[in-house]
């Protein structure tokens, strides 16, 4: 698609400030909205094929017709703009370059939602980024699109950011609502889904940050030009991050199904040094890795991912050269979920920490053959058993890197290496490294 | 030191409380506020905060325990956050890590003997495409290389 047009992250110098970016037209979409009926809103966006990018790809306009239209309760909206997930950093981006267009996507959600507080939870690293952010806000403030009564009509808004403090945990919804609410940022049980019982038990709506800078082109140019930008099941732009052994690392907004190889090579300018991959992760630390057989030819979206195993996820891709270490990256990976899962699901909290000491084994050559299986046996139990999702994110990067690079794991094992017993049976637990 | 918040700071809780329905959603915020103006989070001053609240102590330590940005002891005047998760790995993070601690003859979670700096390792930062990086205080450090990282060391002892 060399014709391709930015639908985001556009080319337009100072396109942050709320002056340029409404001498491009910005915040038109918003003024079109409120003169719509909700309905039709949700239909525009329905038509537009357009998937969260948070990670889970649900139909945003489906999700948006969850929630109730009349409630007697307030209703709220909550941008997730918790961006933890290893080789993530797109949502910043928008944040940095185009703010307002992230905005006046939040508003057209509280439009066609009926929502009048809309919180935008920004992790708490990102700190200037939540400066910039906040300065856009009193932007739209001051120019009379967020407020009461917005631009004469009977609609009224208000939007705050709500800052984490570092916990991955919080970009998990539900756990987000918590957080939000003041409390630890443990994942709630579902059901009950947020559209009935979010935020203080009131309707809620969450969706990423990409995901509203979606919103407003959408109106503009209608559901049906933005279904013809790439996959048709997975459409629209993504925000592509590059990171690892690669010589030009970056976000690249590109067509949804962009090849890989592109990505790497066309975009990405090649790996590093001109090595060979070993090993590429394909949407953030939690998707199934990818072999270096496997990219080739192969569609960046959602179901072209599918067909590797694998998922899009946050779109954040890490190049891995012929020279890494699989064990060393998939035990770092796991040292992560054990230091970030919330404690409250048994396989989760124990299971982490349990891949992690057989990692750590074998990454020294302390483990022996059967610890592969064992490794492997942990996180299939884990998968699936768990209240929320971080459960399979923290179980997929070693099961498929075990399928996948079974040689890589087999060169470190020891045949003749004995482990204390209590190594060997289950449910024992080791005082943890750390 | 008497612990209180300054007026300022008291007016910023305020605005923070008209953010939500309920006064218990402004913790965060609160725990925030308290870490700029006392420097770390001391039993004393989350029975402060939980005060202004009205919430137990112990929900206002279970809520600072749980996030790992609100620091339960004093650190150095210059928190030096080293990312080493898999993009930062792979472009040298640990190579960061061992740099600094051996210039600052620190461990990780140590403090030089000025109270200057504090050493840590850190999870993914969302700067991956800049790695490696790491975070001082509320900046972000990033592309780091052994040149810079001296520049910016010498810069801050020197403050
Ligand atoms: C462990 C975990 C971490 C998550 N982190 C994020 C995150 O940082 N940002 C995000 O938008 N979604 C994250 N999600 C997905 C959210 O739960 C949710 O699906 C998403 O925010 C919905 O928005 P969308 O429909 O627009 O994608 C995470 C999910 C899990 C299980
Ligand atoms: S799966 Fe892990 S992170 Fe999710 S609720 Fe259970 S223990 Fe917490
Ligand atoms: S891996 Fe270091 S910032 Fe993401």
């Amino acid at each position: 698609m060399p014709d391709f047009q930015p639908i985001i992250l556009k080319n337009i110098p100072d396109f942050h400030n709320i002056e340029v970016y409404m001498k491009n037209g910005g915040y038109e979409a918003f003024k079109k909205t409120l003169k719509m009926k909700p309905e039709e809103i949700i239909e525009e966006v329905k038509r537009s094929g357009l998937r969260g990018r948070g990670g889970a790809c649900f139909p945003t306009g489906m999700k948006w017709s969850f929630m109730p239209q009349k409630s007697e309760k307030p209703k709220y909206l909550c941008a997730n703009g918790d961006e933890s997930e290893p080789a993530s950093f797109k949502d910043r981006e928008i944040f940095e370059k185009n703010p307002h267009q992230f905005i006046e996507g939040t508003l057209i959600a509280c439009v066609a939602m009926g929502i009048k507080t809309a919180y935008v939870y920004i992790r708490g690293e990102y700190y200037p980024w939540i400066v910039m952010l906040q300065k856009a806000i009193d932007d739209a403030y001051a120019k009379g699109f967020i407020g009461k009564n917005i631009l004469g009509s009977d609609f009224s808004t208000e939007v705050y950011i709500h800052r984490g403090a570092g916990a991955y945990i919080c970009g998990e919804e539900t756990a987000l609502l918590n957080s939000i609410e003041g409390k630890r940022g443990m994942p709630r049980f579902k059901p009950p889904f947020p559209a009935n019982y979010g935020l203080w038990g009131c309707p809620t709506t969450i969706n990423n940050i990409e995901t509203l800078a979606n919103i407003p082109p959408i109106i503009e140019n209608g559901g049906e030009w933005f279904s013809k930008i790439g996959e048709p099941k997975h459409c629209g732009s993504l925000l592509y991050g590059l990171s690892g052994h690669i010589n030009k690392p970056g976000i690249y907004e590109l067509p949804s199904g962009t090849l890989l190889t592109d990505l790497i090579y066309k975009y990405g300018g090649g790996v590093k040094d001109n090595k060979a991959i070993k090993m590429i992760i394909p949407g953030g630390s939690s998707m199934p890795p990818l072999t270096a057989d496997e990219i080739d030819g192969l569609q960046m979206d959602n179901e072209h991912l599918k067909s590797v195993n694998s998922y899009i996820g946050t779109g954040g891709i890490v190049v891995m050269n012929e020279d890494t270490d699989v064990v060393k990256i998939i035990k770092r990976i796991t040292k992560f979920y054990y230091h970030e899962s919330c404690g409250q699901c048994t396989p989760c909290r124990e299971g982490c920490g349990w891949m992690l000491r057989i990692l750590d084994r074998i990454d020294k050559g302390q483990g022996r053959p059967e610890d592969i299986e064992l490794l492997r046996d942990v996180a299939c139990n884990i998968e699936g058993n768990t209240i929320c999702a971080f459960g399979d994110a923290a179980a997929w990067p070693v099961k498929w890197a075990i399928k996948k690079f079974l040689p890589d794991f087999e060169k470190k094992v020891n045949e003749s290496v004995s482990l204390p017993i209590a190594n060997r049976v289950h449910s024992l637990r080791v005082t943890h490294q750390e | 030191m008497e612990i209180k918040f300054t007026e300022e700071n008291l007016k910023k809780l305020e605005e923070a409380k008209s953010h939500y329905p309920t006064s218990d959603a402004a913790l965060m915020a609160a725990l925030w506020i308290a870490q700029y103006q006392f420097g770390w989070l001391s039993a004393d001053v989350m029975k402060y905060v939980g005060g202004l609240l009205n919430i137990p102590y112990e929900h206002v330590l279970g809520v600072a325990e749980f996030y790992t940005m609100y620091n339960k002891k004093p650190v150095g005047k210059y928190h030096l956050q080293v990312c080493t998760n898999v993009s930062c790995m792979l472009c040298g993070g640990y190579d960061v890590v061992d740099y600094i601690s051996n210039k600052l003859d620190i461990g990780l979670g140590e403090t030089t003997p000025d109270g200057k700096f504090t050493l840590i390792e850190a999870e993914c930062l969302g700067s991956c495409g800049t790695a490696p990086m790491m975070q001082i205080n509320d900046y972000y450090e990033e592309n780091l290389s052994k040149d810079k990282i001296d520049s910016i060391l010498d810069k801050l002892s020197k403050s």
